[in-house]
């Protein structure tokens, strides 16, 4: 069956993508704002995260106590992410329920009431929450190589924030973070499903149109310079096992280079998997693994692309074999970098690249929400668009592509190389 | 309120897109197709899981299923995964206490390959002794990493307490001690004992025909004959706790403790199941975490994480808490959480709470129903359980007959809040 797709923009700016699909009685419906951790300064660090979770507060339509249980008890499965981009909120409901899930998120876009109490007890609940990501070492890390690769650019902090932040700021600069951002020329709506787009469109006119369009959030650019030589870091703490986290600038993901620099991270740590709601599958024959692991300089090794609006980052980690040093580690890794800069790959590795990117499609697709989550996940970094020409444009990589981006991106002086040190006991 | 005009059929499986084949060999075969997505899912279970581990070589089961893919009588490890990662397929195996499980998956032109990757694994691993070696580092690396994991840790220390002398004590992954006395003979002979196709059960969800998933299946495991499969053991009974029992394990320079409370919970095939999970649904889960997310994190914000979960298998399960929070809040925390556990005992839950769990457990059906990976669950559920072919169909009667008294009933006769198992780790 075919799957048909609507775009509209309504009066008020808010965009909406409808999907038709009639696999299942089910509806996902996700609401996107253009609002993350890159949008906040020093001293509101973590404040689009703590928004997200004010969201669940109620506003007076839907006081706290009704409206975390009005989803649940229609079946509805339903979550918000903040990233360093976007915030997103979806309801995945059987089809017959979904108007609970639209007269929620049209409430909430203007009427969250962000009472002190409630931003009071929310305070320590994401104080805990970062305390329980302090307890692992690869966020102690990856905290410390990303302050260190974004000096200007707002990427420079974790999404959660800084502890300092989360303890000092006050209802009010949370209140005006959400009036400022929460508009709906400032929003994406997605829904995928078990519905009739004419009366869904209707429905959603008649819901979101009388909110006011609000003025045009504008957006931290701040541009990171140019990195002028490698950086080296260190993080100790306790443990038994030693990471090393290697991270190269990439480009951002409407750049033309990102296609070639994913095919690129395929063969080299396997491909990174950008839905969702559905799992990767191993990398135990990418050239990372088999000269890494395989040779039992480090017992895994991965690698990490995401699309971003602004360059941000392409990991490596690494965790350590028991009998070797870091040092070692890094060596190897470096052998395999200089190896895909001076030889040309083989076509038939591109090949696979794209197969297993087709096959990552195709699981994807198998679930609503996950399709529901696309279309607007790809406006935050680009546009739909991005999504529907993506495997084309993997096809269209060449050997000679992959070359020329190994040379360009993944260069010593333009990256952070963190280890983790541990302790013991 | 508008109302939305449902268009596709409602798909809950059922007898008449099931198909169920027991092969001569007693393999069960069960297959449900779905074309909406070029993909297929193969899942399923067999009995050779950690029970038959001894103690000193805890471990055994883990490592074995871990190695079963490091190389065959036909292929070595790299060629199995270079076929597999070349067409974007995966495949893996894992152990349980009881059964030992596979996973797959593969865009649906690639299902024979998958087949004949996951036969040759079960049928005929090779253990190259230089890829156990490469195993044992990485296992005994996972196990360094665990015995760092607050969360980890206080599952662990609870299944201790709570299990006391019992196999489900036990970690299935075992302890760097056991996992080094593990001798590469040692994984020959446990395949050799215990790996064979009676018990085997094995689910087909995806773009095939289910005629043409049984003849793959059949093509590729019809033919596996062990002599003398051992069976599995019966599992003793629990001991169950005479009074609470609380221990803390220490791991320095954390930030957060984890902290598991609980007792035992029915058996899946218990009668008590249903108003167990449903009563479960109140207490720890529902909405923002149910009654214990309400009063630790919403009331308190203590917590970021705070809930209850039951495990229910084929033994002996268990009812439990568990909350990461600030080392000096353990105490407040642990306090509130047995308030609950008491509030839940003595008084039960109410209609609306009840209703509203009942709700959510027939809405949420199709959504957990919607991938092949949830459908190949189902049909395994359905087999292990033997809950019947019709059980997805029956499932909203099933739920709607629980009462209030049930809940209650089912509360007292599993939860005492004076006699719990309490386990504490971080620093």
């Amino acid at each position: 069956m075919k799957n048909s797709l609507t775009q509209v923009t309504l009066s008020n700016g808010l965009k909406v993508f409808l999907k038709e699909i009639h696999t299942a009685p089910i509806i996902s419906s996700w609401l996107w704002y253009r609002v993350g951790s890159r949008d906040e300064v020093q001293g509101r660090t973590g404040i689009s995260h703590w928004v997200d979770h004010l969201q669940f507060k109620g506003t007076p339509q839907f006081p706290a106590n009704i409206l975390d249980k009005s989803i649940s008890r229609e079946g509805g499965s339903w979550n918000a992410f903040t990233y360093m981009d976007w915030t997103a909120y979806f309801e995945t409901m059987p089809a017959d329920k979904i108007d609970i899930a639209l007269r929620l998120e049209s409430d909430r876009m203007v009427n969250s009431q962000f009472d002190a109490n409630e931003v009071a007890s929310e305070r320590t609940v994401i104080i805990s929450e970062r305390e329980g990501s302090e307890n692992e070492p690869m966020f102690l890390l990856g905290e410390a190589i990303q302050q260190s690769a974004f000096r200007i650019h707002p990427y420079h902090h974790e999404v959660i924030g800084d502890m300092a932040d989360l303890h000092t700021m006050t209802r009010e600069d949370l209140y005006s973070h959400y009036r400022t951002f929460y508009v709906p020329n400032n929003a994406v709506m997605a829904l995928a499903g078990d519905f009739d787009t004419q009366t869904m469109l209707g429905r959603i006119k008649e819901l979101f149109e009388p909110i006011p369009g609000g003025m045009e959030p504008a957006r931290l650019a701040r541009e990171e310079p140019m990195q002028k030589g490698e950086v080296r870091l260190s993080v100790e703490g306790p443990g038994g096992t030693s990471y090393v986290q290697v991270c190269y600038r990439f480009p951002s993901a409407s750049h033309p280079d990102f296609f070639p620099l994913s095919v690129l991270d395929s063969l080299l740590a396997g491909p990174s998997n950008l839905n969702m709601f559905s799992g990767g599958i191993s990398n135990k024959t990418s050239r990372l693994y088999r000269a890494l692991v395989d040779k039992e300089l480090a017992v895994s090794a991965h690698g990490g692309a995401q699309a971003t609006i602004d360059p941000f980052l392409y990991s490596i980690t690494m965790t350590v074999h028991p009998k070797r040093t870091p040092e070692e580690a890094l060596t190897a890794l470096d052998k395999e970098i200089e190896r895909v800069k001076a030889e040309k790959v083989s076509k038939e590795e591109i090949r696979r690249a794209i197969k297993q990117a087709r096959a990552l499609f195709a699981y994807g697709s198998e679930n609503i929400t996950n399709q529901g989550f696309w279309m607007g996940y790809a406006e935050m970094f680009a546009n739909y668009e991005w999504f529907q020409t993506y495997l084309d444009k993997l096809a269209a990589v060449t050997v000679k592509d992959i070359q020329r981006v190994a040379n360009e991106y993944l260069v010593p002086q333009r990256r952070v190389v963190g280890t983790y040190i541990p302790l013991g006991n | 309120m508008t109302n939305f005009k449902q268009n596709s059929a409602v798909s809950l499986p059922g007898p008449e897109d099931i198909h169920r084949e027991v092969l001569p060999n007693g393999i069960t075969v069960l297959t449900r197709s779905n074309f909406n997505s070029p993909s297929v899912v193969v899942s399923g279970y067999f009995g050779a899981g950690a029970l038959f581990d001894p103690d000193e070589k805890l471990g055994l089961a883990d490592f074995v299923t871990s190695a079963l893919m490091r190389g065959t009588k036909k292929r070595s490890f790299d060629k199995i995964y270079n076929e597999l990662e070349s067409v974007g397929a995966g495949l893996g195996f894992s152990s349980g206490v009881q059964k030992s499980g596979f996973n797959g998956r593969s865009l649906a032109e690639d299902l024979p390959l998958l087949l004949t990757l996951l036969s040759e694994s079960l049928t005929q691993p090779a253990f190259p002794k230089a890829e156990v070696e490469k195993l044992r580092a990485q296992l005994l690396t996972g196990l360094a990493i665990r015995v760092q994991d607050t969360s980890d840790m206080a599952s662990m220390l609870f299944d201790e307490i709570l299990f006391k002398g019992h196999p489900y004590s036990r970690p299935e992954d075992g302890y760097p001690e056991t996992v080094q006395n593990i001798k590469r003979e040692d994984l020959v002979r446990f395949h050799r004992d215990y790996f064979g196709p009676r018990g085997m059960v094995i689910a087909i969800v995806g773009a095939v025909k289910a005629e043409e998933a049984v003849r793959q299946v059949k093509r590729a495991l019809g033919g596996w004959q062990v002599k003398g499969q051992k069976d599995v053991h019966e599992l003793p009974d629990v001991r169950l706790l005479k009074k609470t029992v609380s221990k803390t394990h220490r791991i320095a320079g954390k930030s957060q403790s984890d902290l598991v409370i609980g007792t035992n919970g029915p058996r899946r095939r218990d009668p008590e199941f249903m108003s167990a999970t449903l009563g479960n649904n109140i207490l720890g889960q529902f909405g923002m975490m149910g009654r214990i997310g309400d009063v630790v994190r919403e009331k308190s914000g203590l917590a970021y994480y705070a809930y209850s979960s039951l495990s229910a298998g084929l033994g002996p399960g268990s009812w439990e808490v568990s909350a990461g929070v600030n080392p000096q809040n353990v105490k407040k925390a642990t306090d509130l959480i047995v308030d609950e556990l008491k509030r839940f005992v003595q008084e039960g839950v109410t209609m609306d709470e009840l209703a509203d769990s009942k709700a959510n457990f027939i809405g949420r059906l199709p959504l957990s129903l919607e991938s092949n990976g949830g459908v190949a669950s189902a049909l395994l559920n359905i087999e292990r359980h033997n809950l019947g072919l019709d059980y997805y169909r029956r499932y909203a009667d099933l739920i709607d007959v629980v009462t209030g008294e049930d809940v209650l009933n089912t509360a007292r006769k599993f939860i005492d809040p004076t006699r719990l198992a309490m386990a504490v780790a971080g620093p």
